[in-house]
């Protein structure tokens, strides 16, 4: 094995023979001249964000702080579920009449999949493409947590959401050194496979809900 | 070109071939296009597939104001990862090991495959479950893995129908674009268990029945294996995008994964991922953004696989890399654009052009991997009409390159066709003698509106003979003029 690694060096090096010797990689220049900065008004972001999610097929609106319990409910009600599986730093912060948050302390996969939902935070929310990003700290969970069920409720607050994506990639600079995984998830599941319609639901949660708090 | 044993390195650049296999089919990609022109379904599915694609892709793209800045960055930032190769994979290594995962190099596809076969049989696995990856394809893993007993299913919608038809793959992003929906619905039916009886064509009834099929064997098999879209060097961080969920729940839920990926796919700093994930969505699926992308690094406690090992697969690229010109080749992310705008492809389809990498980009990219002996012929499956240069987000200057190859191809010949070689050879001296001088030139011209008299009808000469025939083959020329443009200044000059 180490052979291979020598061999593939070495043919790459003499490939690159044309290279001169003392060129480093920061030496190619690389014109950064694209949008690296978006707008920060933060009612327009919001209402991006939502419009592209729900271009997408999930269910995103904004939810007061305050009645957040209530809309939690609400969705759990409308989907007659009476459980959430949730981060366990997410339970100790909620309480909510009538269902019932279940730790994901350990839970198995077969658990989480009975459970069949899942409420999870979020790390940051691009509006331009409708995306919302989960980074394996302690409000958005572990990545089964927020694959295996059917339902996904996501919740953040309006400061995280930002327009571009090179704004998402410098709040996601920690996750990223801290070598947590990341997952950035654009509506629910869906293929184009056959004859390119677009087709929702395969595998991955085929209900996604984002509610962006307002008034924290 | 071979290492220091004697053992083949996979794909030389001029000469060697390695045989059959995913890079290199049988025959010619004039025959196999012109079988394929004659499959009318073919046609008609590819055609409303593409042109839907095209639309969609140039809404997508136009929304932005700076395409043309993330197209530049990402052309860049591909050239200093290519001209430091062994400097970022090696930081690529340093990174994956220290977050806590195994890094394997595999000169080419049996090295590759033997490495994961090895991995399979420590894990105890009779079964893996995949992740689309077009780089398995290339090395046959499917094929190897079943040589041990080992069945490996495929997750990804498309290429689980193209698994279930014993088929092969015809396009890099949608495999199963020349099967329609009633060709789907049959083959589920013959293949799967549990089937309704009464199931409809309609793509969402189908999809259900894949996901009801598919669900349990996810949830449950201990071995995932997938590919890998970008690496980052700095970090360790392996990406990979997609829309169904199958390649996040192949990445999470198993104890092992097994991720195998060519070594161009290193790209140097964690920030280099803000241009990719803008230009390849609105490439190649014409979204603001996929479903899902996953981004992991090593392993993590409590949080998905407790084994990760990236393969690291050569297989050609190494030549690819010499090759000064042709190295650009390798900036690839694989959105298929090209395929989409390409005339060519739109009329014969992927499987004419006998690879895994069809299309514009299959057609510089095969012949540079495979070698000129297994895909020679792929450089001329081109118009040269440059849209594909127009639309590949990172600016791979594919009609360039296919010169270039043609270029090559020409200089091979003479150890495949000597005479007919010589005879070209010598057929392109007397042309270029003629056309440096003006007086001969000058009577060629009345020479030639001399022999086209016997030849021309109605304005137009529509068979020429002899050797010349092939280019009337397919086309009819113009009849000469006349008066040649001189002739005509001439004697307008003349008071």
């Amino acid at each position: 094995m180490s052979d291979a690694r020598a061999q593939i060096l070495s043919r790459i090096r003499e490939g690159l023979a044309d290279v001169p010797a003392g060129e480093r990689p920061e030496d190619v220049p690389v014109p950064r001249d694209y949008r690296r900065e978006g707008h920060a008004d933060s009612a327009r972001l919001t209402s991006e964000l939502l419009e592209r999610l729900a271009e997408y097929g999930a269910v995103a609106r904004v939810v007061a702080a305050r009645e957040l319990a209530q809309a939690i409910a609400g969705f759990c009600d409308l989907h007659g579920l009476r459980r959430l599986a949730a981060p366990p730093a997410l339970v100790r912060r909620l309480h909510v009449d009538g269902v019932h948050l279940v730790a994901d302390e350990g839970l198995s996969i077969a658990e989480i999949d009975t459970i069949g939902a899942a409420i999870t935070g979020c790390s940051v929310a691009i509006a331009q493409t409708g995306t919302v990003v989960l980074d394996g700290s302690e409000l958005c969970g572990r990545r089964a947590l927020s694959l295996v069920v059917d339902h996904h409720l996501c919740l953040l607050g309006s400061d995280q959401v930002v327009e571009l994506v090179p704004e998402a990639f410098d709040r996601l600079a920690g996750a990223i050194e801290s070598r947590r995984p990341i997952t950035m998830i654009s509506g629910p599941s869906a293929t184009s496979d056959i004859e390119l319609r677009r087709v929702q639901g395969l595998h991955g949660p085929r209900k996604l809900a984002v509610f962006v708090l307002e008034g924290a | 070109m071979s290492g220091p044993d004697g053992e083949p390195f996979g794909g030389a650049w001029l000469g060697e071939s390695p045989g059959h296999g995913p890079l290199t089919a049988d025959g010619d990609f004039r025959e196999r296009a012109s079988a394929a022109l004659s499959d009318s379904q073919l046609r008609h599915n590819l055609a409303f597939a593409t042109r839907a694609i095209r639309v969609k892709r140039a809404a997508a793209v136009g929304e932005l104001p700076d395409w043309e800045q993330l197209r530049e960055a990402g052309r860049a930032i591909k050239e200093r990862t290519l001209r430091h190769l062994d400097r970022h994979l090696i930081a690529l290594e340093e990174s994956v090991v220290r977050a806590g995962g195994v890094v394997h190099w595999a000169r080419d596809g049996q090295e590759a495959n033997r490495t994961i076969q090895e991995l399979v049989a420590a894990a105890g696995a009779s079964e893996v479950i995949k992740a689309k990856s077009l780089t398995t394809e290339e090395i046959a893993l499917n094929e190897a893995l079943a040589h041990l007993g080992v069945r490996a299913w495929e997750t990804d919608l498309a290429q689980l129908i193209v698994q279930l038809g014993q088929d092969t793959p015809s396009h890099i992003l949608v495999p199963a674009i020349h099967r329609n929906r009633a060709e789907i619905r049959s083959l589920l039916m013959r293949t799967l268990d549990s089937v309704p009886a009464d199931l409809s064509d309609d793509p969402a009834e189908l999809v259900e029945v894949v996901r009801t099929n598919l669900r349990e064997r996810l949830l449950s098999t201990s071995v995932g294996i997938s590919g890998v879209n970008f690496a980052v060097a700095e970090t360790g961080t392996v990406v990979l995008v997609e829309s169904e969920g199958n390649a996040r729940m192949c990445t999470t839920l198993p104890d092992v994964l097994i991720s195998v990926m060519g070594i161009e796919k290193v790209i140097p700093t964690r920030q280099d991922l803000e241009v990719y994930l803008q230009l390849l969505p609105r490439s190649s699926t014409a979204e603001r953004m996929n479903p899902y992308t996953s981004l992991w690094s090593g392993v993590s406690d409590g949080d998905g696989p407790r084994e990760f090992h990236l393969v690291l697969l050569d297989n050609g690229r190494t030549s690819a890399l010499a090759d000064q010109i042709g190295r650009q080749a390798l900036s690839c992310i694989r959105c298929s654009a090209c395929l989409n705008v390409c005339p060519v492809y739109e009329r014969t389809g992927g499987h004419a052009y006998g690879s895994v990498y069809p299309g514009p980009i299959g057609a510089v990219l095969t012949p540079m991997l495979a070698g000129l002996d297994a895909a020679g012929s792929l450089p001329y499956a081109s118009s040269l009409c440059g849209a594909c240069y127009e639309v590949c987000p990172v600016k791979i200057d594919i009609p360039k390159l296919l010169v270039h190859l043609r270029a090559a191809e020409v200089e091979h010949r003479p150890a495949q066709r000597p005479l007919r070689h010589a005879a070209g050879r010598q057929a392109m001296k007397a042309v270029a003698f003629m056309l440096a001088r003006r007086r001969l030139y000058e009577l060629a011209q009345r020479l030639a509106r001399l022999a086209q008299r016997p030849l021309a009808r109605g304005g137009r000469i529509r068979r020429l003979p002899g050797p010349l025939a092939g280019w009337t083959a397919t086309r009819d020329l113009q009849e000469l003029p006349q008066e040649t443009f001189r002739e005509w200044w001439r004697r307008r000059e003349a008071p």
